[in-house]
Order: structure tokens, then C-alpha cells, then sequence
């Protein structure tokens, strides 16, 4: 009887397992195997014929400089998307929080960029950006600001920062719904404690919003790492990486070891890299988060 | 209750089961990429379906990414169609070869006095073609069949060129005289050149073009082969033509970010006077400005010493399925599609270079004049040898450098040599 139960419990187990096995552990070990050889895609894979050591991994740490300035850049759109982007979604999420008139509406509108698709935000944006006929200069020469107008995405110097800029744009409004069900998970007694206390608004948000805000920051700031670095969609309708290499990040650089030089084992070592990178941050970031939670 | 299950099971494995895993002795599958040529394609299967009693089924699978990504997944579960097109570079191909997936349609061509081959351009047959002692590995044969042909050429718009002053008849032919062009255009506020070259290999491909010009053809063929570095004085001074394009604004603005289909639009509404594109821009313009006035000529020269070779050849080919069971069907199919007649209908419905060279008659005034230059054509796919893609990578982006201003021909030329040598150097320890 018990090994009957024993047996139908695994049994109903064994889906779960087989799915998570099947699309999640063996692409895994594929990844890792590959990472080792030497293959091209194309001809039948045969792991003892392309066996290669370390030598991809050697090769990406020690050799490929765009790699690295593609890490770099990466970390430059993080950068802003923490800051700027995370900052403006806040701002927005406390304005929302308030009892303002049309507040659902403005929910709605910032709410929208997330939702459009990469390519056609990108390909608006490269139009807008143009330096033919795009309206951003058309705007600067009407409003007397000539001396501004500038090719923003073949310029090496305003090109990355252009398409940050668009990145944060598309992505400020998840940060702006988290945020905002943060707040409002904010006991509203605290704050009329704090008033009656004779806090003003700027103790109230320091002393009673930023600490019980803190899993919120948390949650938002890894996302955003997460997502920011993993940036693609954007760069590939925009600039395809150019000019030169000044917007290439880390998957425009697997794509083009995988698509453009057919090196499917070196594709897989950078994908290795670059998520032990990802879960390295993600993890020192959650233990300073605790670690400033418990000062 | 186990009767309606094991009819559930049966129409449910029915339906797992692959589309092509029942296939149909009279049908030939066909998988392709061209968008633009689907409604041809159809017409043209019907056509067949209707002489031969064969069924061609075109699949369109774009766009080209997804469908090369594609290929490569079928190769790889054996699933690939009776005719497929293998695009990326010829080292692509010679892996699919090797990996047993592409037909050698030799014997084919050479049957019956060489008929099938004769009718075909021999720069297009070029490059499905590995010859003995090639570098690929490959066994010599012919391995895919052209459809069409394409070349990539200087393209100017001739009221463009009248309006500043410039005889149309008599566009420029040397560098010098391009230049002059230029400045007169600049004066008159019009743009120079305008080219995608965000799509890096157009970059590859003009700087290809002008080392032709100025080193000949051996020369950079020894440069690949590692015998000559990039440093030489010659390549410096193909990358130097770069920097005098920047320095003398020639130009369009944002040219290195800028994709072909935008340069395109922009010298179709005659924001440009050049462009460098291939022959396929006949049938884009058309759509975009059917009343532009514009020729066609070889990019200017910068040296006497060597002939301006342009790139061109096969633009799309197909290829017959090694392990397909319908060879022979897949083979007539491509052959009856090459034929005259099918060739001249391909030309005329999508403006593009038939594969056919008996097929030009019909062809309009600016295709016939990019067709009169297919004899100075050459491609990477026809030269046996093949550059290491780091180094072409460094090649092509660093040519955007030198545009942005970043690097100097002297820096990106030791740069690339750098490269080249740790490449080689990795060859040599495997």
C-alpha cells in the first residue's frame, strides 16, 4: 500500500520533472558541453572530434577586447537605468500615490512604452534620432538650438547614451507599477503618526517611505540589472551595434559569434560568462541589500 | 473508457507526427527566404504543376536570419526540404556539403554537352562552385543551382549631377574626379554618397573593391592567405580612400548606422547623388521614385594599375537535398527553372539579373546596364580562400572607425595585422 503511494507520488512528480529536465537541465549541459568545442552549427556535432579544452574561455577573458567594452557599455546603460530610470519611476509612482485627479489614466499612459515592442520603439527612435531628417534635430533648429544637432547615433560620442536614453524611456514604467504597489502596501497610519508627530513631508518619505520601501529598491534594482544588461532588441533596430563597436553589449556579441562567424561553442562560453557575471552581481547585490536592511 | 483513449492517443501522435515525414512521391518541397518573390515563385510552381504534373510547394521562412537559423536547426534533425537555399558565406556552405546535406549536381550540369551549365553565367556558377585544391576541403563540384544575379555598383542620379553642372553622359570615372564632383555638389548643398553601411559587409564590400583596384587581384588573395600583411602600403591606401571620404564630407550623414533600405529611400528622393548598391536597388526604386532618372556605373578609380572588379554573381541560388529521395525531380525542377522562358518571367516580375544569360532581352535599360558589367565581377565565394571572421569583423568595423574619426589607416592597418597573426597563430597550435 505504501509503495503504492510512493509510486503514484512520484508518478504525478514525473512531469513536472521530465518538463523541467527537458527545457531547463539538458540545454544546460548542452551550453556547458559546447562551451568546450570547437563546432560551427552546421555539421553533425560529435563531442570527442570538437573537443577543445578551456581554450573559448581562454580566448574570451584574456583575448577579446570588444567583449570586455561590450560588458562595459552594457554596464554604462545599467548605470543609467538604475539611476535616472529608477529614479523618474519613482517620482512618478509617488505623484501617483497620491489622490490626484486622473491618477488611473496616468498609470495607463506610463504604463505603455514597456508594453510596445522593441523593434518598433527602436525603429521610431532611430527616426526621431535621424540625422537627415529626423524630428529631434528638427526640433533643436526651431526651438534656436542649432549648435546641438548632431547624427546622435553615428556620433561615437552620443550614441550609447542615445540609446539609453530610449532604453530607460521604454522601461521606466515597470519600475513605476512596482513602485507604486510598494507604496501603497505602506500603511497609510504611519504617515499620519508621522504628521501628527510634526514630521514633514521630506521626514516622512526619509523615515517612514525609504525603509519600508527597501525590499521594493531591491526587487526593482535587480530587475533592472538584469534587464538592462541583457539589452538587445533596442541596440539591433537602432545602431546594429555601430558605429564602429561603441554600441555593441554582450548579446549583440553572441549573436555575432553565433550568426555572423558561426562559432557556436565560443556563443556558448560568452553566454556562461556573462550569466556568471549576471548571478555574481545579482548575488552581492541581494547581501548588501540585507546587510544595509539589518544597519 | 480505454477505447476513447487510445483514439485520443492515435489523433493526437497523428497529429505530432511531421508534415514531412509522409511525403509525397509527386511533390518537391522548396523552402526559401525571398519574400519579395513569393508570389512568383507560386505562379511558377503552378506553372510546373501544370507541364509536369509535380507539385512544388514553396515555403517562405523570413526573414533571411530566421531562415538561415532555420536550415541550420533541419540540418541538424535531418529535416531539411527536397531544395534549400544556404545563406551566409562559402564557408557555410562547404560545411553543409561536408555535413552530406547538399547534392554535387556536377554530372547534371555536365550532361548533355554541358547544356544546363552553358546557359547559366559562369561568375553566377562561380560561387556554388569548389574547384580542386580550394582551402574549404570540399570535394570540386557544382553544388547549387543560380536563380538570379546580382552585382553592386555606383549608382548616381543624373539630375542631380545636370543641376550642379555636371555632364550626366559622362559620370565620374577616377577618384579625382569623383571628388570634384562632390565638392560641386556640397556646394550646392547636395549630399554625396549614401550607403547602408550600417550592413557592415557593404563596406567589406567597396573597400574589396578598391583593393582590387589598387593591389590586383593576387595580392589580396596573398593578404588572406596571410602572405601579405595588412599593414602594406597598399592596403593603407585603400583605407586612406575612406578617410578622404570623411575629410571631404562626401559622405551622406549617418552613414555608418544607417541601414541599406534607409539609404535607399534617401537617394531615392534625391537627398544623394551616389549610392553604392547592388542590382536588386531596380526594383526598390521603382517602388519609391518610378520617375528617378539615374545610371549606372563602376565605383570611381583610384589607380590605373589594376581593373575596378565589382562584386557580384549568383544573387540567390538553391540547393538540392543530399539525402532527399526525390534527387532527380529536385534537379528537373531547378533545371526547368533556369530554362529561358522561366528565367525571363523571374526577371520581369521582380526586376532582378536572371541567372539565364539568354534571358536579358526584355530586361529594362538600367538592369541591362548593371548585366554589361557582370564580366568585371568577382565575390569571396570564387576565390578559394577565405579570411578568418575576427579579422573581417576588425576589417569592417574598423573601416566605420576611420569614417567616425576614430582611427587612423595606419592604426586600423596594424590593428587588423594584429589580429590576423594571433588567428593564424591559433590556427598553427590546433
Amino acid at each position: 500500500m505504501r509503495t503504492k503511494s510512493t509510486i503514484e507520488n512520484y508518478l504525478f512528480v514525473l512531469p513536472a520533472v521530465l518538463i523541467f529536465s527537458i527545457f531547463y537541465i539538458y540545454p544546460f549541459y548542452k551550453v556547458f558541453t559546447l562551451a568546450l568545442c570547437q563546432w560551427d552549427g552546421i555539421a553533425q556535432f560529435s563531442f570527442a572530434k570538437s573537443f577543445i579544452g578551456l581554450r573559448n574561455f581562454k580566448e574570451l577573458l584574456m583575448q577579446d577586447r570588444v567583449w570586455w567594452q561590450a560588458m562595459t557599455q552594457a554596464g554604462y546603460i545599467t548605470l543609467i537605468a538604475l539611476t535616472f530610470q529608477n529614479a523618474l519611476a519613482l517620482a512618478l509612482a509617488l505623484a501617483c500615490d497620491r489622490d490626484i485627479k486622473g491618477a488611473n489614466i496616468y498609470r495607463v499612459i506610463f504604463y505603455i512604452p514597456p508594453v510596445l515592442s522593441g523593434v518598433v520603439v527602436g525603429l521610431v527612435w532611430r527616426w526621431i534620432y535621424d540625422g537627415n531628417y529626423g524630428l529631434l534635430n528638427y526640433w533643436l533648429q526651431n526651438i534656436g538650438l542649432s549648435h546641438l544637432i548632431t547624427d546622435w547615433l553615428s556620433n561615437p560620442k552620443t550614441a550609447l547614451t542615445s540609446v539609453a536614453v530610449i532604453h530607460c524611456w521604454k522601461g521606466f514604467g515597470w519600475g513605476f507599477i512596482i513602485f507604486l504597489a510598494g507604496l501603497q502596501t505602506i500603511p497609510r497610519q504611519l504617515y499620519e503618526a508621522a504628521k501628527v508627530d510634526g514630521a514633514n513631508s521630506w521626514q516622512m518619505f526619509k523615515k517612514v517611505t525609504i525603509p519600508l520601501m527597501v525590499p521594493v529598491f531591491i526587487l526593482v534594482s535587480i530587475l533592472t540589472i538584469l534587464g538592462t544588461m541583457q539589452v538587445f532588441v533596442l541596440i539591433l533596430s537602432m545602431t546594429g551595434g555601430g558605429p564602429g563597436y561603441h554600441t555593441e553589449v554582450p548579446v549583440t556579441r553572441i549573436l555575432a559569434s553565433m550568426v555572423g562567424s558561426s562559432r557556436f561553442g565560443y556563443a556558448c562560453s560568452q553566454s556562461i560568462i556573462f550569466g556568471a557575471i549576471l548571478m555574481a552581481v545579482s548575488f552581492i547585490q541581494i547581501r548588501l541589500s540585507k546587510y544595509m536592511r539589518q544597519a | 473508457m480505454s477505447c476513447s483513449f487510445i483514439v485520443f492517443l492515435s489523433v493526437f501522435l497523428t497529429g505530432c507526427a511531421f508534415e514531412g515525414s509522409a511525403p509525397s512521391a509527386e511533390r518537391i518541397n522548396v523552402w526559401h527566404w525571398m519574400s519579395d518573390r513569393e508570389e512568383t515563385f507560386l505562379e511558377l510552381a503552378k506553372r510546373y504543376e501544370d507541364e509536369t504534373g509535380i507539385k512544388v510547394n514553396f515555403e517562405l521562412y523570413a526573414p533571411s536570419e530566421a531562415y538561415a537559423q532555420k536550415i541550420r536547426a533541419a540540418a541538424q534533425t535531418a529535416t531539411l526540404p527536397d531544395i534549400f537555399g544556404v545563406l551566409g558565406e562559402k564557408r557555410d556552405l562547404a560545411s553543409f556539403i561536408k555535413a552530406g546535406h547538399v547534392y554535387n549536381l556536377t554530372d547534371e550540369m555536365n550532361q548533355d554537352e554541358k547544356i544546363w551549365k552553358r546557359r547559366l553565367f559562369s561568375k553566377a556558377l562561380a560561387v556554388n562552385e569548389f574547384r580542386i585544391g580550394s582551402d574549404f576541403g570540399v570535394e570540386p563540384g557544382i553544388y547549387g543551382v543560380p536563380i538570379d544575379v546580382m552585382n553592386i555598383q555606383m549608382i548616381y542620379n543624373k539630375d542631380l549631377l545636370a543641376k550642379v553642372g555636371w555632364d550626366p553622359s559622362n559620370p565620374p570615372q577616377t577618384w579625382d574626379e569623383f571628388l570634384e564632383a562632390n565638392r560641386l555638389l556640397r556646394e550646392n548643398g547636395i549630399q554625396g554618397l549614401v550607403s547602408g553601411w550600417a550592413d557592415i559587409w557593404i563596406i567589406d564590400c567597396l573597400a574589396s573593391n578598391y583593393a582590387f583596384n589598387i593591389m590586383g587581384e593576387r595580392k589580396v588573395l596573398d593578404t588572406i592567405r596571410g602572405k601579405v600583411p595588412y599593414t602594406d602600403p597598399d592596403w593603407i591606401k585603400v583605407f586612406d580612400l575612406f578617410r578622404q571620404m570623411r575629410d571631404e564630407k562626401l559622405l551622406a550623414s549617418g552613414v555608418v548606422t544607417m541601414v541599406n533600405k534607409t539609404a535607399e529611400q534617401l537617394f531615392a528622393n534625391n537627398r544623394a547623388a551616389f549610392a553604392f548598391n547592388g542590382s536588386w536597388c531596380v526594383n526598390v526604386y521603382k517602388g519609391m521614385n518610378p520617375d528617378m532618372d539615374y545610371g549606372v556605373m563602376l565605383p570611381p578609380r583610384a589607380s590605373g594599375k589594376y581593373p575596378m572588379m565589382i562584386w557580384g554573381g549568383a544573387g540567390s541560388s538553391f540547393m538540392v537535398n543530399a539525402n532527399s529521395e526525390r534527387i532527380e525531380k529536385a534537379a528537373a525542377f531547378l533545371k526547368w527553372l533556369t530554362d529561358k522562358e522561366q528565367q525571363v518571367f523571374l526577371a520581369k516580375e521582380t526586376n532582378n539579373l536572371p541567372a539565364n544569360k539568354h534571358s536579358l532581352e526584355d530586361i529594362p535599360e538600367v538592369l541591362s546596364q548593371f548585366a554589361d558589367d557582370m564580366d568585371n565581377t568577382t565575390h569571396p565565394n570564387i576565390w578559394g580562400v577565405e579570411e578568418f571572421p575576427v579579422v573581417k569583423e576588425t576589417f569592417k568595423k574598423g573601416i566605420q572607425s576611420i569614417i567616425i574619426g576614430e582611427k587612423t589607416p595606419q592604426q586600423l592597418a596594424i590593428e587588423i595585422q594584429a589580429i590576423k597573426e594571433r588567428e593564424l597563430m591559433k590556427l598553427y597550435e590546433n
